[in-house]
């Protein structure tokens, strides 16, 4: 099983403080938290992708190309990348390349996106949310797994013999993962294609998350990828930790009270007894993650949000080393016994490859102006 | 005989509140309205002043607690919903929005519904027709003709007969279309296997 953290990339004034950290503080404590978590023993990060104020993370290629270079072993992963409003062609570029520079260490997550303004701006309409992940992922797929393209849909001007250069490396595209909250379209679009879902699990009550997985494992089995138990599924958590459990609560609680998305609402308590958020101890949270098993069955990935909501970077590391030390050794090992056999691990890029019957490469040059021979020739 | 289940949605805030004792009689009616064609009733009242925090928590949560989650399912699982609100600066009042702001858009399709409305004044009295037949017909439920208002004066006296009068054939229409209708109809399951394939969405798109 795999364990990670993610981000949304928010600007939150610590309300402690009154301080907001500048864009550029931002920036470099999300590369300071992936190497954190790479550091503590962590599996995964990943990166949200905002087009909007309090957030600085639109361009997750950027960042995560970075961390890449300063990582050895760490899977980057977004959390998540706008299908909706990005042109595909630009997500196939972009996360190809980091698969080149990051050695395979990529996979992503498609996610629609809530904010209804953002659309527009890119020249789209939130109404159009679901039929925009269909296509833009269909084409997707097809740039990673096809070199010459012919396309033509009803959101993106058409393609006639494109190539989206470079290649996925070793000719195996990222593994992608689909996020959402309570749309079935999208569970029934990652059972569709065997890709995995995920499902953000703060927040919100885990009933949500209960059907969503049910769900999509059923439809998975379905469409013949396998048992509904062989399913790739992932989750997230919010936690927050102290040695001792009410002084985390007394940490956590003034950032909690007015907390973008949920503040101002239900109390601490109330929020934790009706969603995921574990505040409290190491062992509070080892036993209520183990007790997510209860209800989604063997999972493949879980992802915590640590950093947001104005948490001072100082804090949040030391979140981490709570978390990498006394935490994710344990989940590992008690996740790890309760799993069978016949229940596969995250794919990654090197499982990827091996179950393609190994890499090769799938350069495709130019049209040679001398023999004349075109892209289509030379990979027929 | 078929037992019909009728919700009560009550916004009354005071104890005991006209707004209550309006949604009473009116469940009393129709009751009796349904017994004496032939079927049978069973009441469910949900009082939103119970539910006035969770309703608050909602809207910055975006989700209802569990509390507030039974009383949506009793209104959206019933078979007709009878719906009474006091008049506040000339409309529903907000709680009575926020309850309805809250339930699914869809949930309401084609029940049949009773509306009434109680105020201090019969200045108020056309309230259920500009401000509670929009909110319903926007919800695309099916509001029978005659929605109850009561003011002060009618529950003062014992000459009440007008309002009694009101009440009756109010409840009489909801019961008529009642008995045309199927019992215990539920709002579709957006987890039952999709009848569309992901084929055609792709091919939609």
């Amino acid at each position: 099983m795999q364990f990670g953290i993610f981000t949304v990339g928010d600007v939150t004034p610590d309300p402690t403080t009154g301080r907001t950290p500048t864009e550029a503080e931002r920036l470099k404590s999300l590369v300071t938290i992936a190497l954190k978590a790479e550091e503590v023993g962590l599996d995964v990060f990943a990166q949200g992708q905002h087009h909007n104020p309090p957030f600085v993370v639109s361009s997750p290629t950027t960042t995560l190309g970075y961390i890449a270079a300063r990582t050895e072993k760490l899977v980057l992963s977004t959390s998540t990348t706008l299908i909706t409003t990005t042109d595909p062609v630009k997500i196939a570029e972009d996360f190809a390349t980091l698969q080149h520079v990051a050695d395979g260490r990529v996979d992503l997550m498609m996610g629609r996106g809530n904010t209804g303004p953002v659309y527009p701006w890119f020249g789209k309409d939130i109404r159009d949310g679901i039929p925009l992940a269909v296509e833009n992922y269909q084409l997707l797929r097809r740039l990673w797994r096809e070199d010459v393209v012919d396309w033509s849909g009803q959101f993106r001007t058409p393609l006639q013999g494109f190539t989206s250069t470079p290649r996925p490396l070793d000719g195996v595209p990222p593994f992608v993962w689909h996020g959402s909250i309570r749309s079935p379209q999208i569970a029934e679009q990652a059972a569709y294609y065997g890709d995995g879902f995920f499902h953000n699990h703060i927040f919100w009550p885990a009933s949500h998350t209960q059907q969503m997985v049910e769900f999509y494992r059923r439809r998975f089995e379905h469409y013949g990828h396998g048992s509904a138990d062989q399913a790739i599924v992932g989750l997230g958590g919010q936690v927050f930790m102290r040695k001792n459990s009410q002084d985390a609560v007394e940490e956590f609680r003034p950032y909690f009270d007015v907390a973008p998305v949920y503040g101002h609402g239900p109390s601490l308590e109330e929020f934790t007894s009706q969603t995921p958020l574990t505040v409290g101890s190491p062992q509070q949270v080892i036993e209520r993650t183990l007790g997510f098993r209860d209800y989604v069955g063997d999972y493949q990935r879980q992802l915590f949000l640590m950093d947001h909501a104005g948490l001072p970077l100082k804090t949040v590391l030391e979140q981490l080393d709570i978390l990498g030390e006394e935490v994710v050794p344990v989940l590992r090992r008690e996740f790890a016994a309760l799993k069978p056999a016949h229940v596969p691990d995250a794919p990654t890029h090197a499982s990827l490859v091996a179950a393609a019957g190994g890499g090769h490469d799938t350069t495709v040059h130019a049209v040679d102006d001398v023999t004349g021979r075109t892209v289509e020739s030379a990979t027929r | 005989m078929t037992t019909r289940t009728i919700a009560v949605v009550s916004a009354g805030l005071s104890n005991p509140s006209s707004t209550r004792l309006l949604a009473d009689r009116l469940a009393t009616a129709t009751v009796e309205a349904l017994r004496a064609r032939g079927d049978d009733a069973t009441v469910e009242v949900v009082e939103l002043r119970e539910h006035a925090r969770d309703l608050a928590d909602h809207l910055t949560s975006g989700f209802a607690n569990k509390s507030l989650q039974a009383a949506i399912d009793t209104v959206v699982g019933a078979d007709a919903v009878i719906a009474v609100t006091p008049v506040f600066s000339a409309s529903y009042s907000g709680l009575f929005k926020t309850f309805f702001d809250v339930v699914d858009k869809d949930a309401l399709i084609g029940t049949p519904v009773l509306l009434g409305a109680t105020a201090g004044t019969a200045r108020h009295s056309l309230v259920v027709e500009y401000a509670m037949r929009p909110l319903f017909a926007y919800l695309r439920a099916v509001p029978v003709p005659t929605g109850v208002f009561a003011a002060s004066e009618d529950w003062a006296g014992g000459g009440d007969t007008a309002l009694v009068g009101r009440v009756e054939r109010a409840a009489g229409e909801l019961a008529d279309v009642l008995l045309g209708r199927p019992a215990g109809t539920r709002p579709a399951d957006p987890f039952a296997d999709p009848t569309t394939s992901f084929e055609e969405l792709l091919k939609g798109s």
